[in-house]
């Protein structure tokens, strides 16, 4: 390595990441304020507006969980092999399970007033849980402590067992809820008479996500460099500063 | 390849009808989880009749975590991870090998089990060929991506606790769909049961080819 141990950046911002950053804010602060503006529904009331947020969360977890697996296969295959795909899968993997899981709550806040129940065996439902599920399960095989390149081997096969998975899922959570029953639950949502106002948060929502959702990669990304440079240099460094500590306490003995 | 993977699963065969621990624990294990079912919910009025191809699902589903866990633990000591890597056998073989020792343990688990939630649960086991061919296609489709993650959990202090964590959510459509094809032939439901069981053959045929790939890489460094 050419650069000394020790030396370098040591946080994760940057000029392109700070305007990132603003622009992530901006866009969730007008979505906020717009959404919290928009008239209350005949149906539904004030609980529509959740609008805004709900259906943008859930896309930012898909984004997140699909670059993962891309990130993953690449990691896999050997002549695109580095260790930033790891890093890039990792960071995605962990930003998509906050979202995902954002997502299952604002839904089941959503579904109480609606619905009338925090939850429903909901086909769409069960398939966004279990990916939860499938995903907690890869965040904890990354946390066990080993070799890094086997971990990165282990998580990438997980995770894309997982995403061959998502499929299977869903199709039979769909088959389970649809031959039992009509989808009672897609008359119930406002899509089929959205006016332009709730069209419009909601697009302003996707595009404020999307940009919190590359915000939070970037830096999460950066974090996750970081803590490999201080494992790999972390002992150098503090030999070098203990060494520095001899070498005042001689020079004070001989004064 | 399909040498080698008779060559293991013979060797995990005869470590289990030596052993006994399949027999002797994993088989009382699946019972116990019934009995407990049967107190849990109500026996006299009629939920365990209706519930029954779901409670078997789910024994089975957890006697499965418990024959995984043995395949790999039998490797774990006395070097027997490395003695199979230097063997040279084919590591397709290896799972394959591997995931049928668990798919034939999961058969026979499968036939206590049945026996057990009709005396247990006055279960009726009508249209035995859908319930056979559900029986099939699911227990491949759990040995194979049992298998899978069974090597993924392998080596690690953890495996224990995160086998369940990171097995049970990928075999939750086995369960659904195997409980809605028994149900049908059990004539419980009205469904198409044929159709849960393609569903589980999609499901087999993934993680066997899943597994084929990617096994080799698994096992080198595990």
């Amino acid at each position: 390595m050419s650069r000394p141990p020790g030396v370098g950046t040591r946080n994760t911002a940057s000029a392109g990441s700070t305007l990132l950053g603003a622009a992530a804010f901006v866009s969730l602060a007008t979505t906020v304020v717009l959404g919290l503006r928009l008239p209350p529904t005949r149906e539904q009331g004030t609980y529509a507006r959740l609008i805004a947020i709900h259906p943008p969360l859930a896309w930012a977890a898909y984004v997140a969980f699909g670059l993962t697996a891309m990130a993953s296969a690449l990691w896999l295959w050997r002549r695109t092999r580095a260790p930033k795909w790891d890093r890039l899968a990792a960071a995605s993997a962990e930003i998509g399970v906050v979202f995902c899981a954002l997502t299952l709550v604002t839904g089941s806040i959503w579904g109480r007033p609606t619905w009338g129940v925090w939850w429903t065996w909901d086909a769409r439902l069960t398939s966004t849980a279990l990916l939860l599920a499938l995903f907690l399960g890869y965040m904890a095989l990354r946390r066990v402590a080993y070799d890094p390149e086997a971990r990165a081997r282990r998580s990438a096969v997980a995770a894309l067992i997982a995403v061959a998975d998502v499929p299977i899922v869903h199709f039979s959570v769909d088959w389970w809820r649809t031959l039992h029953q009509g989808r009672s639950l897609a008359q119930l949502t406002p899509q089929s008479d959205l006016d332009g106002s709730y069209m419009a948060v909601m697009l302003l929502g996707f595009c404020a996500m999307t940009l919190v959702y590359a915000w939070l990669l970037l830096h999460r990304y950066r974090v996750e460099a970081l803590e490999e440079r201080l494992e790999a240099e972390g002992l150098d460094v503090a030999l070098e500063e203990r060494r520095g500590e001899a070498a005042v306490v001689r020079a004070g003995a001989a004064s | 390849m399909w040498r080698d993977a008779l060559l293991v699963a013979g060797k995990d065969l005869r470590i289990e009808a030596r052993s006994r621990v399949a027999t002797n624990q994993v088989a009382p294990f699946a019972v116990l989880i019934l009995i407990l079912f049967g107190f849990a919910l109500d026996p006299d009025r009629g939920v365990l009749g209706r519930a029954s191809a779901g409670l078997f699902w789910v024994a089975v589903l957890l006697s499965s975590l418990l024959a995984v866990q043995r395949s790999f633990a039998v490797e774990a000591g006395d070097g027997a991870a490395d003695g199979l890597r230097l063997s040279g056998l084919d590591p397709a073989g290896v799972f394959l090998g591997k995931a049928a020792a668990v798919a034939a343990q999961l058969a026979l688990l499968q036939v206590v089990l049945a026996f057990g939630i009709v005396v247990l649960y006055n279960a009726d086991l009508g249209g035995p060929v859908l319930l056979l061919a559900t029986c099939a296609a699911a227990t491949v489709g759990l040995a194979a991506a049992g298998t899978v993650y069974g090597v993924l959990a392998a080596g690690l202090r953890v495996r224990e606790t995160l086998l369940p964590l990171l097995l049970l959510p990928v075999v939750a459509p086995v369960l659904l769909s195997a409980t809605r094809a028994w149900e049908a032939g059990m004539g419980i439901s009205v469904d198409d049961g044929w159709r849960w069981a393609q569903l589980l053959a999609v499901f087999a045929v993934v993680y066997v080819t899943l597994g084929v790939l990617a096994f080799g890489a698994l096992l080198e460094e595990s």
